[in-house]
C-alpha cells in the first residue's frame, strides 16, 4: 500500500501543529516517526489514519485521494500507548473481533487465526481471560494481536511500548520487528527514542517542532543527518557539538585541537568558512584507547554513569563539554584528568546554517 | 536525614500461606544516611510495595521499619517526615513556580528569609530560576515535573526523599539532564534518596546502590559495576544489560566444560566447583563474547542468524547447538554475514556459572589451552 501526503499541514486555531510536508511512505515496510513529545508524531498519524482532516494538502492511498474520508471508510489498524481492549470480551474474542467483522471467515478459520496470533505474541494461555485480569504487557499484546488480525494494509502504532517495563519493551520490540518483517502491511511506528528507531530498522522520519526534517533508510538517516537538528533528535546520548573554524587542511577547535578533514570544496564557500562550522561527534565515537591517526582530547571527568552495558563519561574538555559512551564498565574518579581519542574520519561537520557538510565514513560493514 | 532499617515481610492477603501470597518476602535491608538507592525490577516485583512500606503509606503485615534505630512502623508518612515525588507532576496550577516550591516549607512554618534562600537554591539547581514568577499552569509537562522534583528536594529536614518513576513522562534528552541534576543535588545536599524504577539505565546511573527485585524478593544489592560484572542470580544477569546476559546449558565432562557440543577448558581454580556441580548454566554478556575463527580451539561453533546495525554497535545473533548467543560488536570490527559459520569465545574474566537454583556458583575464567591428559 502506497500512502502519500502532499503538502499536508495541520493548524488548530492559531497554533500550527504540523507545517506543510510532502511524505511518500515506503510501501510494505516499517517507517519510524522519531521525535520528542509534541514534535507532531501523533498529529501526523491521525491524519494518516483519517481520524483528523488536514488543514491543507491531500492524502492519497495508492494514488487515490482519500483526504475527506473518515477512518471508518479506510482500512487501518491502530495501536495506542494506552492498552485499549474491549473490557467485557475475553482475550480470544478481542483478537477475533476484526475477523468477525469481515464476515467471510467461518468459526473454525477465525479460531485458527486467533490461536496463531496468540501463539506469536505469547498470550495463548490467556485466551479465556478478560483483559483486566492480565498485566499491562499482556494487555498490550492483546491489542497488538487484534491489530495484526485485521491485516490492514496500513498499521499505525503510537508509542505502543512506552507504558511497558524496560525489559518487556526489549522483548516485545524484537517480536514486533519479526512480525512486521513477515507481513504485507505498511507500518508506521511513533517513538521518542532514537535507540528504538535503530532497533526497528526500516525507514525513519525525523520530526521536530511540527516539521518533517528528513526521511530515509534508518541507518542512512542516522549516519548522514541532513542538519544539526536531525543529528540532535536522532542521538541518545545527545550528540556532542563543538564550534570550529575552517583552517588549513582541517578544522580548528577550541583548546588547540585540530581535526584533519577535507571539506567538500563546493560546499564551503569562503563565507561559510569564515562563519565557522559545527563539529558533531557521537558519544560512541570517543574512546579511551588511541588508534593510529586519532586526535587526543584532554579534559576532566565531571561525572561517570555506569548503565550496565555502557559507561557514560561526562567530561569538561578543552573543546567544550562532552559525553563519551564506552562499552562495559569503566571506573573514573570525579575530577580526574582524562584523555579521549577520536578518529577524525568519524566526525560530522555542519556549516553555519546547520546543514551537513561531511558525514562519518563507514567502517566495519563488509 | 535518617538511616533506615527494614526487617519485615508484607502480604496484602489476611492469611498468607505460600511464597506467592507475599508481595514482599521476608527481607532485611538497610539504607545508609545520605545514600542514593534505586529499587529496580519489573512490574509486580514488589518495589512499589517496598517504597510504600518505607514511606508509611502501607504498614507491613510482619516486622518493623526503623529510622535511626527508632521503631516508626505505626507512624504515618507525615510523622516519618518523608518527601515523595510521583510519576506524574503534582503541582498547584494557580500558584507561581516559586510558591509551589515554597509550599512544603511554609507548611512547616519556616521563616520567610530561610524559605526564599532555599527556594532560590533549588530553583537554580533545577534551572527553574528564570521561571520562578510564572504561573505553573502555563508550563510544559516536563517543567511541571521539575517543580515536583524541586518540591521533593526543598526541605532539609526530611528523613528521606522517595521517587516513584519520576522521569517516565520526560523526553530522552531531558532525562539526561535531569538525571545529572539529581546526582549533583545528591552530592550537594546529602539527602537520603530512594528511587523506584523499571528502567535499568535510570537506576544504575542514579544510585550508588541498586536493589534488584523480582517476585517479592531482593535478589542482589550492589553497585552498577557489581550487578553488571558479577550477577549473583540469573535474573540479575537477564535484567541488567541490554540485551541481557546469554545463558548456555553446560556440564562438566572429562576435565572441561561442555557447551553446545564443544569442550572448553577452564582455569584450574574453577575445576573443583564445576566438576562438583555436574550440570550448570554458563552466563556471558553480549559485550564479553568475542568473535573467533570457526575452527578456533576453545570457541563455540555457531551459525549467524541475524546481524543488526544499531548505529553505535552491531548486534549479532548466532545459533550454537540449541542456544542463541548474542554478541555486541564494535563498528570497527569485521562483521560476518547471516548464514556464516563463526567461532564464539564465551570464556573470560567476566564469565559466570550458575547452579540449579539460579544462584552464582563460580565466575571468571581466562581461556585455557586444552591439556593433553585431560
Amino acid at each position: 500500500m502506497q500512502l502519500t501526503l502532499e503538502g499536508v499541514a495541520k493548524r488548530v486555531g492559531a497554533a500550527t501543529h504540523l507545517y506543510p510536508l510532502d511524505f511518500a511512505l515506503q510501501p510494505r515496510a516499517v517507517t519510524v516517526l522519531l521525535g520528542a513529545t509534541q514534535a507532531g508524531k501523533t498529529t501526523l498519524m491521525r491524519l494518516m489514519a483519517g481520524l483528523d482532516a488536514p488543514s491543507q494538502g491531500r492524502v492519497r492511498v495508492d494514488g487515490e485521494d482519500v483526504t475527506g474520508r473518515s477512518v471508518r471508510e479506510r482500512n487501518v489498524a491502530m495501536v495506542y500507548q494506552q492498552f485499549i481492549n474491549y473490557p467485557s470480551l475475553r482475550v480470544a474474542d478481542n483478537i477475533a473481533s476484526p475477523l468477525k467483522l469481515r464476515g467471510d471467515l467461518d468459526r473454525a478459520a477465525i479460531d485458527r487465526r486467533v490461536r496463531e496470533l496468540a501463539a506469536k505474541l505469547h498470550i495463548e494461555t490467556f485466551l479465556d481471560r478478560l483483559p483486566a485480569e492480565l498485566s499491562g504487557g499482556q494487555q498490550q499484546r492483546v491489542a497488538l494481536a487484534r491489530a495484526l488480525a485485521k491485516q490492514a494494509p496500513l498499521m499505525l502504532l503510537d508509542e505502543p511500548l512506552v507504558n511497558l517495563d524496560y525489559k518487556l519493551r526489549e522483548e516485545l520490540r524484537e517480536e514486533l520487528s519479526a512480525l512486521f518483517a513477515g507481513g504485507d502491511s505498511t507500518v508506521v511506528y511513533a517513538t521518542t527514542e532514537p535507540t528504538e528507531a535503530l532497533l526497528l530498522g526500516g525507514y525513519t522520519a525525523v520530526l521536530d517542532a511540527g516539521e518533517l526534517l528528513q526521511y530515509g533508510p534508518t541507518a542512512e538517516v542516522f549516519r548522514r543527518p541532513r542538519s544539526i537538528r536531525v543529528a540532535r533528535a536522532f542521538s541518545d546520548p545527545p550528540i556532542n557539538l563543538w564550534q570550529g573554524r575552517v583552517a588549513e587542511s582541517g578544522i580548528q577547535l577550541a583548546g588547540d585541537a585540530r581535526l584533519a578533514v577535507s571539506l567538500p570544496a563546493n560546499a564551503t564557500p569562503a563565507a561559510a568558512a569564515e562563519a565557522g562550522v559545527t563539529v558533531g561527534v557521537r558519544a560512541s565515537a570517543l574512546r579511551v584507547r588511541p588508534r593510529p591517526g586519532d586526535v587526543a582530547l584532554a579534559g576532566r571527568v565531571e561525572l561517570a554513569e555506569i548503565s550496565g552495558s555502557d559507561t557514560f563519561v561526562h567530561v569538561a574538555a578543552a573543546v567544550g563539554p562532552l559525553v563519551a559512551q564506552l562499552t562495559g564498565v569503566h571506573y573514573f574518579k570525579l575530577g580526574a584528568a582524562i584523555t579521549l581519542y577520536l578518529d577524525p574520519a568519524q566526525i560530522h561537520v555542519f556549516d553555519a546554517r546547520g546543514d551537513l557538510l561531511v558525514a562519518p565514513q563507514r567502517s566495519g560493514a563488509r | 536525614m535518617a538511616r533506615i532499617d527494614l526487617d519485615l515481610a508484607h502480604s496484602y492477603l489476611p492469611d498468607p500461606q505460600q511464597d506467592s501470597d507475599y508481595a514482599l518476602l521476608p527481607l532485611q535491608m538497610s539504607f545508609a544516611d545520605g545514600g542514593a538507592y534505586a529499587l529496580l525490577g519489573p512490574s509486580g516485583c514488589g518495589k512499589t510495595t517496598l517504597l510504600n512500606l518505607i514511606s508509611g503509606l502501607v504498614r507491613p503485615s510482619r516486622g518493623a521499619v526503623r529510622f535511626d534505630g527508632a521503631d516508626v512502623t505505626a507512624r504515618s508518612p507525615q510523622q516519618r517526615n518523608i518527601a515523595q515525588v510521583f510519576q506524574f507532576p503534582v503541582v498547584y496550577d494557580t500558584m507561581t513556580v516559586a510558591d509551589n516550591l515554597a509550599f512544603p516549607l511554609r507548611n512547616r512554618g519556616l521563616p520567610p528569609e530561610r524559605i526564599k534562600a532555599r527556594v532560590g537554591r533549588i530553583a537554580e539547581m533545577l534551572e527553574l530560576s528564570g521561571q520562578l514568577h510564572q504561573r505553573a499552569a502555563n508550563l510544559a509537562a516536563d517543567a511541571k515535573q521539575k517543580i515536583s522534583l524541586g518540591r521533593g528536594l526543598v526541605r532539609e529536614d526530611v528523613s528521606a526523599v522517595l521517587f516513584d518513576e519520576p522521569l517516565t513522562v520526560i523526553d530522552p534528552h531531558l532525562k539526561w539532564q535531569l538525571r545529572r541534576k539529581l546526582k549533583q543535588i545528591h552530592h550537594e545536599l546529602k539527602l537520603t534518596l530512594i528511587y523506584v524504577t523499571h528502567d535499568q539505565v535510570e537506576a544504575l546511573t542514579f544510585a550508588d546502590q541498586v536493589v534488584v527485585m523480582t517476585r517479592g524478593r531482593a535478589v542482589q544489592i550492589g553497585t552498577a559495576a557489581e550487578l553488571f560484572e558479577r550477577p549473583q542470580h540469573m535474573f540479575v544477569g537477564h535484567f541488567i544489560g541490554s540485551p541481557g546476559m546469554n545463558f548456555l546449558p553446560a556440564r562438566w565432562r572429562e576435565g572441561a566444560v561442555e557447551v553446545a557440543g564443544r569442550r572448553l577448558p577452564v582455569a584450574p581454580a574453577l575445576v573443583g566447583t564445576l566438576s562438583a556441580a555436574g550440570e550448570f548454566t554458563l552466563g556471558v554478556r553480549p559485550e564479553h563474547v568475542t568473535l573467533a575463527d570457526a575452527s578456533a580451539e576453545g570457541a563455540l561453533v555457531a551459525e549467524v542468524t541475524q546481524v543488526l546495525d544499531i548505529g553505535t554497535y552491531w548486534l549479532l545473533t548466532a545459533r550454537a547447538g540449541e542456544a542463541l548467543v548474542r554478541a555486541r560488536l564494535s563498528p570497527a570490527s569485521a562483521i560476518p554475514q547471516v548464514g556464516e559459520q563463526v567461532g564464539l569465545e564465551v570464556l573470560g574474566p567476566h564469565t559466570c556459572f550458575y547452579g540449579r537454583d539460579q544462584q552464582l556458583i563460580a565466575a571468571g575464567s581466562e581461556p585455557q589451552a586444552l591439556r593433553a591428559s585431560a
